[in-house]
């Protein structure tokens, strides 16, 4: 839980974001995507819709994919969130980014962090997915440009990398 | 031909928008902050026609964090209640008198925060007075129908024009004398482009200098500027339109929509920026849908030929005549309705009625209107053949305009540049296996198994376009391009055109990597910002390849004149004797003698010829001769479930001709994306109203839209007829699948239940539907 609301009505939210402790006082009210984005400076998540249906949003929170827009600051303090921008390390890009970039896996760009994001999550639990449960598990998320062909190859080059394949 | 490196035209380089968008930087216009920024937020109508007796704004203006409550009243003080649309119709900023849809615009708060905004939305007090709502052109039409634009003058009643293409005698006469007359009621029903960014802006109009700087989800900067300058009356440069990336446009983010318009004059009236973000429901409610229109087609046939073809239109516009197509086309482009085939005769009848929904029709990858005519004549044709006994795809071949026929005139005047249609469809019937499928497919019959076969096989027209004939509220549609190369031999490329997602800074700079011969990766392209772009007309349409591709093409060209004149110089002979090769130019017969395009690019800046003008550089606007016209073959497999009325999609072939092929990779990513959105529109998506006009399909809960597990697989080819009036043969393909592929997704379906006495089921073809026409002929499980 967060500190007792201050006499602002406003709530410290800490968390660890991409391996980095940051902090900000929100509203109860204010959802984890506009924290992130507006609180924190990560724009890389996106916001699509205002139903919870498109998946721009997904975050991992602890590892999970969490659509971001679907839950509270302050429902998140105390955890590990991890955005688009943590998935590069030293400069060297995911091998999630990478496949997404050489398998023609994203136009536009703006589902692309979610995609990506819940594709790692996915390769973490299940290293040889099917093209089928690739797009079981990418099946919170849409995308309007690419047909998600692509998307599914990028997934498969990046866990034949994971695997030590390539 | 260039090498992999240089990555000209024909190469699948990697994309260079790439490298900000996988690691989230991104610049799309919310991640954009200003100082001393405010947020907007819109009031919306909950009714689709109800006079407004009054509006009540003080508790919102008290709420701590507003600074100002804006309407149509405080608007219409500075003349901005209404604006003109791209059709010549005007359109509500701000509702005063009425509202016109439900959803529409009646009031926007600007606060210090977003959530504060919303709040104060809570508080403003609308009185209103429901009136009967229209809902359809039927209903628009009928005697004693609820007048929606009654602050018109001269209206006086729902109707909108009336146009025609085509001749009406000479087709009477094909009709008179034809053997059969295939007809066919169908409804393109209302969709959305639904990008997944929705619309939005920062406006920000700086106090001091009146210098207004516009971060606008725009696919046409320029002409947004000029019509901005025009609607706002702020002086044209004095307005900077920066379209920055765009999370898909899909023609959604052509039109002006009132909270562009209102967040300007805020950000005018307050001295301060102020951003506006639109939210799903919004975009879906009122922004620009696509189609609704209502098709009656006939075809006539005589011996086994295509004879005449009439085609009857009831356009649905909602309740402003808001169209982004070019002025002198009522109807769009429908008149290419004859499609792929030899119709010697045809006339297109169209009228268009307001109703009480949002303003719009012209949307969606449409090519402008071509995905209904696509849509109507392909599943005429289906039916046609179904009807004759004959077999659908050799009824299509029968009827197919030769390759020996190009360039073609068509019935309704257009002249069709390149194809060959037989040979697309060959390929396409090879992918397929079509004779050992139709085999399989009488023997699930047997079965009682339901397995059908669509094609479609389209001819789009798209690369508006000539300036005589194509403009965009007055604005003549050329396009351009201005190149400069640095000392240093890299070079930077601006354009007039705006990519929403299609790569244009990969694959323009794959073309002046095939005329300058300097490597794609060493040219910097720039769209977008008005204040450091040439003018042009903007990216929808499939309009970027044929109009801005030709001029980038042309521009790198005459660059390649004045470097050969500065090789010449430099190599100590005349230019006659200096010839070109992939960046090399190299004295003809003593090849060795070489000087690189690098090696010119510095001497343009440090050793010229006597009297040669300094630099390498130019810009061209180019005025296109012609449109372009991209085809294919589509065909769709599908097995119906007998007891849900789901279909399943078994396979998917799709051939294209799109002419040259800059980039084959990105050049299918834009097919695969169409024939999914083909997929989307026939199998599910819809936005309905109900009889009071409230909107059913307004947010994606309720408008459905295929995730990767309901998305089928594509099965690509190709045919390539280079367009012969391009500089680069190229036609343009980015709506190519989204026009050609629902009539082969239905095609499929009807395919699979016309034996049993279905002719036609309006998309989307959803499961409930189709088991309704499964029990009606008695195959309902």
């Amino acid at each position: 839980m967060t500190q007792v609301a201050s006499e602002s009505g406003l709530h410290t939210v800490e968390v660890t974001v991409n391996g980095t402790p940051r902090a900000a006082a929100v509203e109860a009210r204010v959802l984890l995507v506009h924290f992130l984005r507006q609180s924190l400076g990560l724009t890389g998540t996106h916001i699509g819709c205002d139903t919870s249906s498109c998946g721009a949003c997904t975050v991992l929170v602890e590892g999970v994919p969490v659509k971001s827009c679907t839950m509270f600051a302050v429902q998140a303090h105390g955890a590990s969130i991890t955005t688009v921008e943590g998935l590069a390390a030293g400069g060297q890009l995911h091998p999630i980014q990478q496949a997404f970039h050489e398998q023609h896996g994203l136009q536009c760009g703006f589902c692309t962090p979610g995609m990506m994001l819940t594709s790692v999550a996915l390769l973490a639990e299940n290293p040889s997915p099917t093209d089928e449960e690739i797009r079981w598990a990418l099946s919170g998320q849409i995308c309007r440009c690419t047909g998600y062909q692509n998307i599914v190859k990028a997934v498969q080059q990046a866990a034949a990398e994971l695997r030590g394949e390539s | 031909m260039t090498t992999k490196e240089i990555g000209g035209l024909g190469h699948s380089v990697k994309r260079k928008e790439d490298a900000r968008f996988i690691r989230g930087k991104g610049q799309y216009f919310d991640d954009i902050v200003l100082p001393g920024m405010l947020h907007m937020e819109i009031l919306r109508s909950p009714f689709a026609h109800a006079r407004i007796r009054s509006i009540d704004t003080s508790a919102a203006a008290a709420l701590p964090g507003v600074v100002a409550v804006v309407t149509g009243e405080l608007m219409a003080q500075h003349n901005l209640a209404w604006m003109p649309t791209l059709s010549g119709d005007t359109q509500a900023v701000l509702a005063t008198d009425k509202v016109r849809y439900q959803g529409q615009e009646v009031a926007c708060v600007v606060a210090e925060s977003p959530y504060v905004a919303k709040d104060a939305l809570e508080l403003i007090e609308v009185d209103y007075e429901p009136l009967a709502a229209v809902t359809s052109p039927q209903q628009a039409m009928a005697p004693g129908a609820p007048l929606i634009r009654d602050e018109k003058e001269n209206q006086e009643d729902n109707h909108v024009y009336h146009w025609e293409a085509g001749d009406k005698e000479t087709t009477d006469r094909a009709f008179a004398e034809a053997d059969r007359v295939i007809s066919l009621e169908t409804f393109y029903p209302r969709c959305h482009p639904a990008p997944l960014e929705c619309c939005g802006c920062i406006a920000d109009v700086n106090p001091a200098t009146g210098k207004a700087t516009i971060y606008l989800t725009s696919q046409a900067p320029h002409a947004h500027r000029t019509l901005f300058a025009i609607v706002a009356g702020l002086p044209e440069q004095q307005i900077r339109i920066i379209s920055p990336d765009i999370g898909g446009g899909f023609g959604n983010k052509v039109p002006i929509y009132p909270g562009y318009v209102v967040a300007t004059a805020a950000s005018l009236l307050l001295g301060r920026p102020v951003k506006w973000v639109e939210d799903r429901t919004g975009n879906l409610i009122s922004t620009g849908f696509a189609r609704d229109y209502h098709m009656r087609g006939e075809l006539a046939v005589k011996d086994g030929k295509m004879t005449g073809l009439r085609a009857t239109l009831l356009s649905d516009q909602g309740a402003f005549y808001a169209d982004a197509q070019p002025t002198k086309f009522r109807a769009g482009l429908f008149h290419i309705v004859t499609g792929s085939y030899d119709i010697p005769a045809a006339h297109v009848v169209a009228d268009g009625y307001y109703t009480n929904k949002a303003p719009g029709g012209v949307a969606y990858r449409c090519s402008f209107r071509v995905t209904e005519a696509s849509y109507l004549i392909e599943r005429l044709v289906d039916n046609a053949a179904h009807e004759l006994g004959v077999d659908p795809a050799k009824f299509r071949l029968d009827n197919f305009v030769r390759p020996e026929q190009f360039p073609y005139r068509s019935a309704t005047g257009f002249l069709y540049d390149s194809g060959n249609y037989p040979e697309a469809m060959r390929i396409a019937l090879e992918k397929l296996g079509y004779e050992e499928l139709r085999r399989e497919q009488a023997e699930a019959r047997a079965q009682g198994r339901l397995l059908g076969i669509g094609l479609a096989s389209f001819t789009e027209v798209v690369g508006a376009g000539h300036g005589k004939e194509y403009d965009i509220a007055g604005l003549r549609m050329f396009d351009s391009a201005e190149l400069r190369v640095h000392p240093t031999g890299k070079a930077i490329l601006k354009l007039g055109v705006k990519s929403q997602g299609q790569g244009h800074e990969t694959t323009f700079a794959q073309i002046v990597a095939e005329e300058l011969g300097i490597p794609y990766d060493d040219i910097e392209v720039q769209e977008g910002d008005t204040d450091n772009t040439p003018y042009g007309l903007g990216t929808y349409a499939s309009r970027s390849t044929p109009v801005a591709g030709a001029a980038t093409a042309v521009i790198a060209r005459k660059l390649r004149e004045k470097a050969k004149a500065i090789a010449a110089h430099l190599l100590e002979v005349s230019p006659e004797d200096v010839e070109f090769e992939a960046g090399r130019f190299f004295v003809r017969g003593a090849p060795e003698r070489a000087k690189t395009i690098q090696d010119v690019a510095f001497a343009s800046y440090t050793n010229l010829p006597e009297g040669m003008e300094a630099g390498l550089e130019g810009v061209h606007y180019y005025d296109p001769p012609n449109m372009t016209f991209p085809f294919g073959t589509y065909a769709v497999v599908v097995e119906i479930d007998r007891g849900t009325g789901q279909w399943k999609v078994r396979k998917v072939v799709a051939v294209d001709d799109c002419g040259t092929r800059i980039n084959p990779t990105i050049v299918e990513g834009q097919i695969t994306g169409g024939l999914t959105e083909g997929y989307a529109i026939a199998a599910m998506e819809l936005i309905t109203f109900d009889e009071e006009g409230n909107c059913i399909g307004s947010n994606f809960m309720d408008y459905l839209i295929p995730t990767a597990w309901e998305t089928p697989e594509f099965e690509l080819g190709e045919v390539v007829t280079p367009s012969p009036h391009h500089p680069l043969g190229a036609k343009g393909v980015g709506e190519s699948a989204t026009v050609g592929s629902p009539a082969a997704y239905v095609n499929a379906v009807i395919d699979a239940l016309w034996h049993a006495g279905v002719t036609n089921i309006d998309m989307p073809l959803t499961p409930d539907k189709v088991w309704a026409a499964l029990n009606e002929v008695g195959l309902a499980e």
